[in-house]
């Protein structure tokens, strides 16, 4: 199985300050990963150095294609879709209207249609607040539609950003389980980065974990969940 | 009575220059998040360009349609040239730059076809309109594009998908560019339309104010103050705040003593302010919300 | 990897955040400038040193722009309106009183700061955008409210009030115009360093919380509103100075002198200084007196767009102004003196 994203010795920075200090790894295709850290370690950097929005060296190469020196918008054309912290709503505009934002950059007009109908299916309270100005949704029906946003791209590579963030348990539950379902469903392979690591282990196959700009662990998630250490600094058990 | 009646129609017919002149400063607002202050001149440079190609001989209507294009593009081509390289730079120093490009636009245009006032066409008209002596059939005619251009704006924006994209860039450029919009092109496109508007808004007014390369610097301030009043984020609210902003100063003009036509921008932009301090987001705009 | 987005983290504030030591020059520099100013006029007609007055003026009314904009984040385009104020006060006290000229000026400084103080209130609702497009508004308003009938009696209505130049004291040997620049020098210099003194000390501090975040200074306690307005009160007040110095100098005052077009001048003299970069004034009140000047002499006809493209050039090359300049001229010169 070949990698669909290859990272290698990414180093990031805002203004002088190092955030990520030669950081590898790799995601295969299909397969949903997390990468796990603490508070600062450099989760939230990696996920934007992966789509240009903050200054990196290093290489990056998505399906054999590098990414250095694309744009944000450039990257995201190629199929790798951002849920970023905080959810980046467009809260001024409608449910419905976020959704078509979603799928701004796709050709394929027709089929746009067909495909919010089919968010609807995985989010039902969406399609209940269609008409709804989107700043008007609570913060887990945001996070859905923040998903069901980036969905809409019909992605390859789905990056998520802490989606359990501010959210009730019950709520990110259920976000885990539909991430899951899009996974095997939909074929889209997913990296999501999480502080909630038990929930983020149960669901994941693959696991990283990262501590102030470096991987300093990799494998199977449940061979990470079991680990000593792992279960001390994250799982606090 | 009917002194009132006579003002109000009279203010609005005023009002529709500002009303017209107001979209094309809310358009860039929206795209820019500034006010520029040379849209008036150079909606007066487009305005020059449709004279001259009627000097040549070309029929009013074709060289209106040529100038709205050469307008479109040349307000891209300022972006792209001019204030790109800009976009990083402090607030105050884009402020700067459109000081800059309003002393270099007047300038040249007053080289070119020189100070004088120049009569300007008008396809409607100016007899009276229904009858009445207070609005010309020009006027007339503005009021109705002005209504016209609200009307696609509306359009354009809620039904078409780059209206989205350039909406969305405009609300929040970093989702904007996830979702894959290039709001640096969202940018150049609001600049080339809102020059557009602007070409509009001159074409429109120079059969009214006489056309020559100051004609613009009046109208200009209470295009602004109409924007603001209405809200910045409203094309909407910029045609009502015109409307609104012409009415008053007639108002002012004639029933409060002492006044004249002197102090009616002052007065003009007295109650603006009054409005703001009572309702910062303008009449119809949205509030701004502040994250900490 | 280049980004291509360098800087979404951290949106551009309207006023970069200038830190206090930087405000001023160091001991060295000053005493070269100072030297410069106090022996400059030894040597040149007096037109030349009239220009210098001018220029000493102007770099006052930027230094008060500077404390407003760069010391509390606020922004204004109407300090003409101030200047003018000022410029009527000093010329209605000497030519209607027979007021000496000299106690004019602190009393036109106490008018401008309450005046200020006053609008500084409106303005606390208001920022961006809206607050330029008040200020404007004053601006615009200005000229038009010193040409009504009202106050024509006082203010000699469109045509303004003829100002009397004052001889030099004491039976100095000395023209009136070097007489005047020197007198002019030594009100710049005490206002200068009184404004170094005020940003460093608890106020300043202040005035830069709130540049730096109105809301994070409010929750450490700083009584923001009263702040802002101090901050237009202090600013108008040295603009009324410097409007009562202007108006002796050129021993004219009207309507018409004060129109948008100085508070925009005074505006770009700022940022061509180097927003909230209080040495920086006098670099910004040199170029809108002099570029002008050449930008005439490059082309009669074309006067404004040369203007527009010097502008155009300053801000390409040295979008923070002077002090830009400041700084890399500092860092060649630590360079060579290490060798």
């Amino acid at each position: 199985m070949t990698a669909m994203l290859n990272i290698k010795d990414l180093r990031a920075y805002y203004g002088q300050v190092q955030a990520l200090h030669g950081l590898s790894f790799s995601l295969n295709e299909g397969s949903l990963t997390t990468l796990l850290g603490a508070n600062g370690a450099g989760k939230t950097t990696t996920l934007r150095a992966i789509c240009n929005m903050v200054r990196s060296t290093g290489a990056i190469e998505f399906e054999g294609k590098s990414l250095s020196g694309k744009s944000t918008e450039n990257v995201v054309r190629l199929g790798i879709a951002h849920v970023p912290q905080g959810r980046g709503t467009f809260t001024t505009m409608t449910v419905e209207e976020n959704l078509q934002l979603g799928a701004i950059t796709r050709s394929d007009s027709k089929n746009i249609a067909g495909d919010i109908e089919r968010m609807y299916g995985h989010f039902p309270v969406l399609k209940e607040r269609h008409t709804q100005q989107a700043g008007t949704l609570s913060g887990g029906e945001q996070q859905m539609l923040a998903v069901a946003r980036a969905l809409m791209l019909r992605p390859r590579l789905m990056l998520l950003d802490e989606p359990s963030f501010g959210l009730a348990p019950l709520i990110v539950r259920d976000l885990f389980k539909i991430l899951g379902k899009i996974n095997r469903e939909d074929k889209v392979t997913i990296l999501v980065v999480e502080q909630n690591a038990q929930l983020a282990l149960e669901l994941a196959d693959q696991a990283y974990v990262i501590e102030t700009g470096r991987i300093v662990m990799s494998g199977d998630a449940k061979d990470i969940a079991t680990n000593e250490d792992v279960r001390k600094s994250y799982l606090g058990y | 009575m009917e002194l009132f009646t006579n003002q109000v129609l009279a203010g609005i017919a005023t009002g529709a220059i500002y009303a017209c002149m107001a979209l094309a400063v809310v358009m860039i607002f929206q795209a820019i998040d500034h006010l520029n202050f040379a849209q008036g001149e150079m909606a007066m440079f487009s305005t020059f360009i449709s004279w001259q190609l009627m000097q040549w001989g070309i029929p009013y209507w074709w060289a209106f349609l040529i100038t709205l294009i050469i307008s479109f593009a040349g307000g891209i081509l300022i972006e792209r040239l001019l204030f790109k390289p800009l976009a990083k730079a402090p607030i105050l120093t884009n402020v700067a730059g459109f000081i800059a490009l309003f002393a270099i636009v007047n300038s040249v245009a007053g080289l070119i076809w020189d100070f004088t006032i120049k009569q300007y066409p008008t396809p409607f008209g100016s007899s009276p309109f229904l009858g009445s002596q207070l609005i010309s059939t020009h006027q007339a005619g503005m009021i109705g594009v002005t209504v016209l251009l609200l009307i696609a704006l509306y359009l354009f924006f809620q039904f078409t998908r780059i209206g989205l994209a350039m909406r969305a860039a405009a609300s929040l450029p970093e989702s904007a560019r996830l979702v894959g919009i290039n709001t640096s092109w969202m940018i150049a496109l609001g600049w080339g339309m809102a020059s557009a508007i602007g070409a509009i808004a001159g074409i429109l007014i120079a059969p009214v104010v006489f056309l020559e390369p100051n004609m613009m610097g009046g109208v200009l301030i209470y295009g602004f103050a109409a924007a603001v009043l209405g809200g910045l984020s409203s094309p909407l609210g910029a045609v009502v705040g015109g409307f609104l902003v012409g009415v008053f100063e007639n108002l002012a003009g004639t029933y409060i003593p002492g006044v004249g036509n002197e102090l009616k921008l002052p007065i003009a932009l007295a109650l603006i302010i009054t409005v703001l301090v009572v309702k910062p987001a303008g009449l119809l705009g949205r509030p701004i919300v502040k994250r900490v | 990897m280049s980004a291509a987005a360098e800087d979404v983290v951290t949106e551009a504030p309207a006023v970069e955040a200038v830190p206090k030591r930087a405000m001023t020059l160091g001991l060295g520099t000053s005493l070269v400038v100072l030297a410069a100013l106090v022996l400059a006029p030894l040597f040149v007609k007096n037109f030349i040193i009239f220009q210098m007055t001018m220029l000493l003026i102007y770099g006052l009314a930027v230094l008060a722009l500077n404390i407003l904009t760069g010391g509390s984040g606020q922004f204004s385009l109407g300090q003409s309106a101030f200047y003018a104020v000022g410029a009527y006060t000093s010329a209605i006290l000497m030519e209607h009183f027979g007021m000496n000229y000299a106690l004019t000026l602190p009393i036109a400084g106490i008018i401008c700061f309450g005046f200020g103080f006053v609008f500084g209130q409106p303005a606390l609702r208001l920022s961006g955008v809206y607050l330029a497009l008040a200020t404007f508004a004053l601006a615009v308003a200005m000229p038009q409210l010193l040409k009504l009938n009202f106050f024509e009696h006082w203010t000699g209505g469109v045509q303004g009030l003829v100002v009397t130049k004052p001889d030099a004291p004491f039976g100095l040997s000395m023209s009136q115009d070097m007489w005047l620049y020197y007198f002019t020098l030594v009100i710049a210099i005490g206002i200068y360093i009184a404004s170094v003194n005020l940003l460093k000390s608890r106020s300043g501090r202040a005035f830069m919380a709130i540049r730096d975040n109105e809301i994070a200074a409010s929750a450490m306690g700083v009584d923001v509103a009263l702040y802002k307005t101090l901050a237009f009160g202090v600013s108008a007040g040295i603009t009324g100075v410097a409007g009562g110095l202007g108006a002796i100098a050129v021993q004219f005052v009207a309507p018409d002198s004060y129109t948008i077009t100085l508070a925009i001048s005074l505006f770009l003299g700022m940022v061509v200084g180097g927003v909230g970069w209080l040495p920086g004034s006098i670099v910004g009140s040199a170029f809108i007196i002099f570029v002008p000047n050449m930008a005439e002499h490059i082309s009669k006809g074309l006067s404004g767009a040369v203007f527009g493209v010097l502008l155009f050039l300053v801000i390409f090359l040295v979008p923070h102004g002077a002090r830009q300049v400041a700084i890399v001229a500092q860092q060649m010169l630590g360079k060579l003196t290490k060798r």
